[in-house]
């Protein structure tokens, strides 16, 4: 489906852009990249009044055409690249109605590009309850395009907008701006000349901008840096005059359609509750109380959901064995695909639980609270205010939030915000805690409220967050750059959380992780199963000989004989052999071989280590037990000492190994695309894998 | 007078920038001469600081602040 017509949304950060976006498109919509980038792109579709369907595109929030990070280079290519996939026949403009004037300078300058164009002028109501009177029509007819006074969290006026979407003329018909050519006389018309570009104001961006754009072939952007040398453009000066050309402009217009009336000044419900959330005391304890209660609900709220899965699995796996006939295949399907399936869905309850937090937290306005309260901290380590978001999006997962690092204007402060977000305990981490925490930790109360598992949890988060600073805090010291950082930042007015937002936030991760990991897991499970079944096959009979022996045969039971035999074939199957070799190396760590077919599979995607437990100790056991893999790793006893394997000490020593290692391909992958090297990429998996050995065997021998 | 010297609650009005390219971020944000700015708040740790510029709340921090020279 590619619609009848193109719509861009464009419009400055926290102007209620995606709620319109959500608010036109509903549920039909997916989450793609730009081509070539790794912004994310949202396209949707629209029916429109008229019967035809617009095809609607998210762009990136955005002050102004100048971009400030490598995110906001997208919107320029998109709309000044006619060939580019995502080209828009229509622009829509969202315009806060409460801070009309710095919302204008991005029309202006869109306007300029000549693109059809229509206003929808959001919050309306929000704008006239603060004393903003705003005459639309006039407004309308100043600026020569049609503006649409909305409010899109309650779904005011959309069915207009979409008429005037219909409606929309084909051809730009918006009136002049500012005088274009005249801030670099002579330089405009001959890049227009000479680059054939049609738009005066096109040109001027093209000057301001080449060295960035990607659709502009080298020998153009060698030719603008001839013509800038020739008429010695200043960049910086030009845009600075632009600027104040555009406020000029807008200034003469609002003066006319926004009349203001003036009260006392009120102090307003943000300000109030800012005394309270930014407070020198108050401020801190609430943020890691909100922190507190987030981990304390991932244990929590979690289990019955969670306990429902398992034993649906467990139901679904015994029917598998005793309605299918016994057999290779089935043995796959039950010990391969089930097993590793039950191991992703499982998750499901606590990854919805965790981005249900962030995005309340980042929908209300709160995280830049939090942003601004913890910027001189980050800066003290070699971060920047803005490196809060990565690391608390890391919390879900590195990838997302190492291309959010794109935020961050200076160059080392985003390089090191990159290199240490992957030591942020991610939610793939998450099933490894869990798992090994119900394991060792009793599931007790302390003072009848404060649950043990949860602080456990909590405690590996701190670490991974404790050690992310540390690291930042050495390359700090270690990278050089002569780029200053700077931290200008819009504090958006407290909302309510828009709830059907947030679910559709949770819908998509939980579904991301699913497909995305899901598939990974899965393969690897049947992969895992395949090397944890067969073996070198002049090995296999001899095993089966030897239990066929008399001397066997009466000495055992049939059971205990069976158990003997099937975990002498684990440990002569290929993947045996293969954790085997390791086994020397991770020793010292309290690892056993099992463990380290679990390291080695695990390397590709951290979700994969309960799964591949599941498979190894799905083969190891008999059928008749079909427990969940919590039970049949609590039942693993060390063949030699007859000790469990999941000591305290080992499974901590377990859980510091995958809070510090990078064993994630995804992460080492997003690193190379965003770094565009790979010296980052190596120095990473190195620096981690190096940590995360001798933190486990500091901890391993403490706690032994 | 910087910007960054004010206290909560003071006022002033921008008279001019003293870098050029941080003068083209902030006039974007609506800091522009003759704009009047509120400071709201400083940070817990005393930086950033919060102000409020035709008709909204921005961070930025001291230094950055010092670029302002108001009136």
């Amino acid at each position: 489906m590619n619609g009848d017509l193109k719509v861009a949304l464009i419009g400055n950060p926290n102007t209620g852009k995606s709620t319109l976006f959500n608010v036109l498109t509903g549920l039909n919509q997916k989450v793609g990249n730009f081509p070539g980038v790794t912004v994310d792109k949202k396209t949707g579709f629209c029916k429109l009044a008229d019967g035809r369907t617009a095809q609607v595109i998210d762009l990136p929030g955005t002050y102004s055409l100048y971009p400030k990070s490598k995110d906001e280079t997208i919107v320029f290519e998109v709309l000044a690249d006619k060939n580019n996939p995502s080209h828009p026949d229509l622009l829509l403009v969202v315009a806060d109605a409460s801070n009309l004037k710095r919302n204008l300078l991005l029309y202006t300058q869109v306007a300029d590009l000549k693109i059809p164009v229509i206003i929808a002028l959001n919050m309306i109501d929000l704008a006239s309850k603060a004393g903003t009177d705003i005459n639309v029509d006039e407004l309308s007819s100043r600026l020569g395009v049609q503006v649409i006074p909305i409010c899109a969290r309650k779904g005011d006026n959309i069915e207009k907008l979409k008429e005037a979407i219909a409606y929309a003329p084909s051809t730009a018909l918006q009136a002049d701006t500012i005088e274009v050519e005249a801030l670099a006389p002579g330089l405009i018309r001959k890049i227009q000349d000479e680059i054939l570009v049609d738009k005066p104001y096109t040109a001027l961006q093209l000057a301001h901008q080449h060295e960035n754009l990607r659709y502009l072939p080298p020998a153009q952007s060698e030719r603008i840096e001839e013509i800038e040398q020739e008429f010695s453009f200043h960049s910086s000066k030009v845009q600075a005059a632009e600027t104040i050309a555009r406020y000029n402009f807008i200034n003469d217009i609002l003066f006319d359609t926004v009349k203001f009336k003036q009260e006392a000044e009120k102090e307003n419900l943000s300000n109030k509750i800012d005394k309270i959330l930014t407070h020198k005391i108050w401020g801190f304890t609430i943020f890691f109380a909100i922190l507190f209660l987030l981990f304390q609900a991932i244990f929590a709220w979690s289990e019955y959901p969670m306990t429902l899965i398992e034993s649906l699995f467990t139901w679904l796996t015994n029917t598998a064995h005793e309605v299918l006939p016994s057999g290779v295949f089935t043995d796959l399907l039950v010990d391969g695909v089930l097993a590793g399936l039950s191991g992703v869905l499982v998750f499901i309850p606590q990854i919805a639980i965790l981005f249900a937090f962030i995005s309340i937290l980042e929908d209300t306005g709160y995280m830049a609270r939090v942003t601004f309260m913890m910027d001189k901290i980050m800066r003290k380590v070699g971060l920047n205010g803005k490196s809060v978001v990565p690391l608390i999006g890391g919390l879900a997962c590195a990838v997302p939030s190492i291309m959010s690092a794109r935020t961050i204007e200076n160059w080392k402060d985003r390089i090191i915000t990159i290199m240490v977000t992957p030591l942020v305990s991610c939610s793939a981490r998450l099933p490894i805690y869990t798992l090994l925490i119900s394991l060792v930790v009793p599931d007790q109360k302390i003072w009848g409220f404060i649950n043990m598992q949860g602080v456990a949890l909590m405690g590996m988060y701190v670490l991974s967050m404790v050690m992310a600073f540390v690291v930042a805090w050495v390359m700090k010291l270690i990278i050089h750059s002569k780029d200053k950082g700077y931290f200008i930042m819009e504090l958006p007015v407290y909302r309510m959380p828009r709830w059907d937002n947030i679910g559709l936030t949770m819908y998509e991760k939980v579904k991301a992780f699913v497909f995305e990991a899901g598939k990974i897991i899965v393969a690897i499970s049947i992969v895992l199963w395949v090397l944890a079944s067969y073996g070198p096959p002049e090995k296999q009979r001899e095993l089966e000989k030897k239990y066929q022996s008399a001397e066997y045969v009466a000495n055992y039971s049939p059971e205990e004989l069976e158990r003997l035999k099937s975990s002498e074939k684990l440990e002569n199957s290929y993947a045996g052999i293969f954790g085997k070799a390791i086994e020397p190396s991770i020793k010292p760590l309290g690892f056993d071989w099992k463990i380290g077919i679990s390291l080695i599979t695990s390397f590709a995607a951290r979700e994969v280590f309960v799964g591949t437990m599941a498979t190894i100790y799905s083969v190891d056991n008999d059928e008749a037990h079909m427990d969940s893999v919590r039970e049949k790793m609590a039942q693993a006893k060390n063949p030699e000492t007859g000790e469990p394997v999941f000591t305290f000490a080992v499974a901590f020593s377990l859980m510091v190994f995958y809070a510090f290692a990078m064993q994630c391909m995804s992460t080492l992958a997003i690193v190379y695309r965003e770094t565009k090297s790979w010296k980052w990429p190596l120095i990473q998996l190195v620096y981690m894998t190096a940590l995360a050995y001798f933190a486990s065997l500091l901890v391993y021998n403490l706690l032994k | 007078m910087k910007l960054s010297q004010l206290l909560p609650g003071q006022t002033g009005i921008i008279k001019e920038f003293t870098d050029l390219e941080m003068s083209v971020k902030l006039m974007e944000m609506g800091c522009l001469p003759g704009e009047s700015i509120v400071v709201e708040r400083f940070a817990p740790l005393g930086d950033p600081m919060a102000i409020r510029v035709s008709g909204y709340q921005l961070s930025l921090r001291k230094n950055e602040a010092s670029t302002i020279i108001l009136q």
